[in-house]
């Protein structure tokens, strides 16, 4: 019994941790495809970015790894916000295939980029010293890194939350993810508006891609390997919403973990017949509103 | 993506439209080592062709059509290695009617969702089987792959020998079935009211047309096609591995059809035939570069040639006839 | 241009024949003056992985086989040339490593295949070596039932049941509850059921098993569960390179050695080239391997000359290079055996003769019966030597067979 309840802790512990990076990557793809009913799928090739920024600005030039991680974060949002202005703009009102489509090619051109210049190995994470070792909670050690991905994930939440509700900014999200006809004519510019989100979002996905960089590889397949696992927590979730994706995040890291220490013979098989059940139940995810 | 091809037009076959079958009953006898190559290419086209009927007539964009090329490519596989069953007709008619019934029933829960969500369960399903079939290592081999499948010869006479002769006429013969029957259904009042539906739904259910069943049709009749393709790769590699059901492979079909044209039958030829040619020659020697070329060329098409070759043959077409006509 | 008189149809053709005898005759001549200049080419296609995570193995093997080649033209009998003609499998895909052995085969013809990293791809390939009569020199994969599926393979690398059936019984004397975790694959399932004959054999009892992703894992998880498991020893076969690093951290960043659990494993989990990137958690981690670069031997320190000479001082051989460095030794042997003349079935036969006492890895040899490889296998203990992890070579098992075949009567 003492070890039943020792791995279910162990579990929940790791699958939270999961969990969180997959919410700070995925909450970004949430509201751009609320606001603008894009379909990016390339959203990981943000997040692999800043995996590699990270690891490249901390190896290569010794920088620190908080100011790395505010690197990743800024360094994706611009080329984001460049990514944007020259090619997803002239996109919006191409219709879902195209969309897809152009997504899809620029992981491909991302993964070759990935690999022509870092080559195809995973990208070794060299924690500062202060984040290795263990942890110890009531009487149980928990790896101190993944306790720290856990506070600062749940901080980052609460800002989130806090800055959507409470803001004007957020207010403004809020409004032009309802209706953006009615937004757009009691005057927010929309247009910028989601520039903005745009980099926010994919800012978010590049430090939660540095961040997790210990638990999901960074290497150049990492788009099209979680993609599927971004877009379940976004569909699940519920686009445009902030409380959806985090649930959604939560229980897919949670039952990743479970399924892989408890019977890894059935695979992430459970998570897709889950995720059908549940667009079928709720078609809009979640929290989603159907339009 | 407009084109020609439409219930309007004339259902005739042109002369032009005999043009391909010549030249693979020519590549035949002209290019005996690369038939292999002829074969694998066959069986994408009549993929691409599969896939054509659902995103570029029906409008259903989706990116699990790998699960019903798999699903018959396993069971043509699970027949031979498994059961010993090594006919390839029997194995053919199996899978057909396998994925078949995989569409029916997936299409059955799914088509009554659209954009996002479609998009998701259509990868979901896809995963699911993804990931069956890399855990039931006893039915499918799982990582290593199905091995010893064996197919017995054709009619007993023709022999699968590793030059790929009888698997080249196999497929010839399959592809020129399929696109026989696509071309029935395009040319069709069926296909007129897909193209409908693909441009306006709304106004399509308003009209009173059974939206939902054209499109549970047409869904599985591309599985079924696709599980055909599935079935014929098995039998020509005489192995069955776990990328036939990757996301790589869906998204590979995918670049092959845009490239051609998607919306029109000779897409799915054209398409194929370009892709795998280059990816033979160019690939090997620079895998990297390869893939980023890929990359560009769908981020080209899709910003400027969003029709595909054929596309742009038709505006070049289009333009050298204006400039043949006397100025008025 | 229309010819409409008969006579003048007939002078045209005339000429025109006349013309065509000429130029036949030219191009024949020049064909056989060619010919009779130019050197037999005896083609190898060489499939391996090139691209993608695991390109550091085919790294490792063109490397050995290009240094080979380079310092042994000169063993070649005069007239005779050996091109390579190498292919990219991208990894562990069985149906591309067959699609390029078609290849090679039917278009550019080769009269050998060599090279081939993964268990998987070579069952896939081994039935068009019988249909084709192709020799095929297995210079990696490891799976023990792959020299039985076509007569005309040989392999001159391992098999894993050399290397984790002797750790299993090594580790009995030490240990008594054994906990498996091994990739799920080919290779993976026969280190498993050595490991397990070779532990239980000697009287130890296994706790638990898992088996992992080939691809791209997390070992987090699957490690926790071995130490919540608390066997005295954990037995890991991982395909090597980048991944013996990973499943390394993992072990160390849950500190299973600290709960008291020994790593051993085949030498796959402390291959040589991935040692600089372990830290010092492989420390104490017992391996049984044929070959190590810290073994200590003439032959081998000959080879790692020259293959800082060439490589320059940063790069590491690892076993698939000795393996690969072997294989052509074999190819050599048969052409100057057979003087460029590659009959197929001659070719097997001669190379079921090869030996080698002098080997980077000690004394090796080719069982005529099974047309696999006989070999040393040492225990190694991964200690620190002047400041650089080293695989140190505690124990030596003489001319080890393939004991699967041996407890299945398989040939």
């Amino acid at each position: 019994m003492q070890e039943f309840i020792a791995s279910v802790v162990s579990v929940a512990f790791h699958g939270t941790a999961y969990g969180m990076i997959l919410y700070v990557i995925s909450v970004g793809l949430s509201v751009t495809m609320g606001l603008m009913g894009f379909a990016n799928l390339a959203h990981g090739v943000f997040a692999m970015a800043g995996g590699y920024v990270l690891t490249t600005a901390m190896d290569r030039f010794g920088i620190p790894f908080p100011v790395s991680l505010a690197i990743a974060f800024g360094l994706v949002a611009a080329a984001s916000v460049v990514l944007e202005r020259a090619l997803y703009a002239r996109l919006y009102t191409a219709g879902e295939l195209a969309q897809v489509l152009f997504t899809i090619g620029l992981i491909f051109i991302a993964a070759a980029v990935a690999r022509l210049i870092y080559g195809t190995l995973q990208q070794p994470v060299h924690l500062p010293e202060y984040m290795k070792g263990q942890f110890s909670l009531l009487g149980r050690d928990f790896p101190t890194y993944r306790v720290f991905i856990i506070a600062f994930g749940a901080v980052m939440v609460a800002a989130l939350w806090f800055g959507v509700e409470r803001t004007r900014f957020g207010a403004m999200v809020r409004a032009a993810v309802d209706n953006r006809g009615m937004a757009q004519s009691i005057g927010i510019d929309t247009q910028r508006l989601f520039m903005l989100t745009f980099a926010l979002g994919s800012g978010l996905a590049g430090l939660g891609g540095a961040l997790g960089a210990e638990i999901i590889a960074v290497e150049p397949s990492y788009p099209f390997e979680h993609l599927v696992y971004f877009l379940i927590v976004v569909a699940v979730g519920g686009l445009g919403t902030l409380r959806g994706p985090f649930i959604a995040a939560l229980v897919i890291g949670i039952a990743d973990t479970a399924i892989k220490y408890w019977v890894p013979q059935f695979g992430a098989f459970l998570i897709y017949v889950a995720t059908i059940g549940l667009l079928l139940w709720r078609p809009a995810g979640l929290s989603g509103r159907t339009a | 993506m407009r084109h020609n091809g439409s219930y309007s037009a004339d259902s005739r076959i042109s002369w032009v439209e005999w043009l391909p079958w010549l030249a693979g009953i020519a590549a035949f006898f002209l290019l005996p080592d690369f038939l292999s190559l002829g074969a694998r290419i066959l069986v994408y086209v009549m993929y691409a062709l599969s896939l054509d009927l659902v995103v570029g007539y029906a409008g259903i964009v989706t990116l699990g059509h790998s699960a019903f090329f798999g699903f018959g490519a396993y069971i043509a596989g699970i027949l031979a290695a498994r059961l010993g069953w090594t006919d390839p007709l029997i194995q053919l008619v199996f899978a057909v009617a396998g994925a078949g019934v995989l569409g029916l029933v997936t299409g059955a829960v799914i088509l009554r969702t659209r954009g996002l969500t479609l998009l998701m369960l259509t990868l979901a399903i896809a995963s699911i089987l993804l990931e069956i079939a890399n855990k039931a290592t006893g039915l499918t081999g799982g990582a290593d792959g199905l091995s010893g499948v064996t197919i017995a010869p054709i009619f007993g006479l023709f022999r699968f020998d590793m030059f790929g002769k009888t698997a080249y006429w196999m497929c010839l013969v399959a592809l020129f079935t399929s696109w026989w029957i696509v071309r029935r259904v395009i040319y069709s009042p069926f296909g007129a009211s897909l193209v409908g539906i693909r441009e306006n739904f709304v106004r399509m259910s308003a009209i009173g047309s059974p939206v939902y069943g054209r499109l549970l049709s047409v869904y599985v009749l591309s599985a079924a096609l696709a599980g055909a393709a599935g079935a014929l790769i098995t039998q020509t590699n005489q192995f069955v591995g776990l990328n036939v059901l990757s996301f790589e492979s869906s998204g590979e079909l995918l670049v092959m059809l845009i490239l051609g044209g998607v919306g029109r039958i000779y897409g799915a030829f054209v398409g194929p035939v370009f892709y795998m040619i280059a990816q033979d020659q160019l690939a090997k020697q620079f895998p990297e570069y390869w893939s980023m070329g890929i990359g560009l060329l769908l981020v080209v098409i899709v910003m400027f040639a969003r029709d595909g070759v054929l596309g742009i043959l038709d505006r070049v077409i289009a333009f050298v006839r204006r400039r043949r006509q006397p100025a008025s | 241009m229309k010819i409409h008189s008969w006579r003048a149809r007939a002078g045209a053709c005339r000429s025109r024949l006349r013309a065509c005898v000429l130029a036949a005759s030219a191009v024949a001549l020049l064909a056989a003056a060619a010919t009779a200049a130019a050197d037999q080419v005896v083609k190898v296609g060489f499939i391996t992985t090139y691209s993608g995570p695991m390109a550091t193995l085919g790294d490792e093997m063109d490397k050995a086989v290009r240094l080979y080649m380079k310092l042994h033209a000169d063993r070649l009998p005069p007239g005779v040339r050996v091109e390579l003609v190498v292919r990219d499998d991208g990894g562990p895909s069985p149906d591309k490593a067959k699609q390029l052995a078609q290849e090679l085969i039917v278009r550019d013809r080769v009269q050998i295949l060599a090279g081939m990293v993964w268990t998987p791809s070579a069952i896939a390939l081994a039935p068009l070596t019988a249909e084709a009569k192709v020799p095929f020199v297995i210079m990696n994969a490891g799976g023990s039932v792959i020299t039985t599926l076509s007569p005309y393979i040989v392999r001159t690398s391992f098999t894993l049941w050399q290397s984790a059936f002797p750790m299993g019984e090594w580790a009995a004397r030490k240990y008594k509850h054994a906990y498996i975790a091994v990739s799920d694959f080919a290779a993976g399932h026969d280190s498993e059921a050595a490991f397990e004959k070779g532990f239980t054999g000697g009287g130890g009892e296994i706790v638990g098993r898992v088996r992992m992703p080939l691809a791209n894992p997390d070992f987090v998880p699957f490690m926790q569960r071995v130490k919540d498991a608390r066997p005295d020893v954990l037995f890991s076969f991982i395909p090597g390179g980048p991944q013996a690093t990973q499943i390394m951290k993992a072990f160390g960043d849950l500190e299973l050695a600290k709960a008291g659990i020994q790593f051993v494993g085949t030498g796959d989990i402390v291959t040589d080239e991935q040692l600089p990137f372990m830290g010092d958690v492989p420390i104490g981690v017992i391996t049984a391997h044929h070959y190590s670069v810290a073994g200590d031997r003439p032959a081998n320190k000959a080879f790692l000359e020259a293959w800082r000479n060439e490589y320059g001082d940063k790069s590491i051989p690892d076993f698939l290079s000795v393996a690969s460095w072997d294989g052509m030794d074999a190819i050599y042997y048969a052409v100057r055996e057979l003087k460029g003349n590659m009959d197929p079935d001659r070719t097997i036969a001669v190379l079921k003769t090869y030996r080698n006492p002098d080997s980077p890895r000690g004394p090796i040899a080719i069982d005529p019966e099974t047309r696999d490889i006989v070999q040393n296998e040492y225990i190694r203990e991964t200690r620190k030597v002047n400041g650089r992890l080293e695989n140190v070579e505690i124990d030596t098992i003489p001319n080890v067979h393939d004991k699967w075949k041996e407890l299945n009567n398989k040939k």
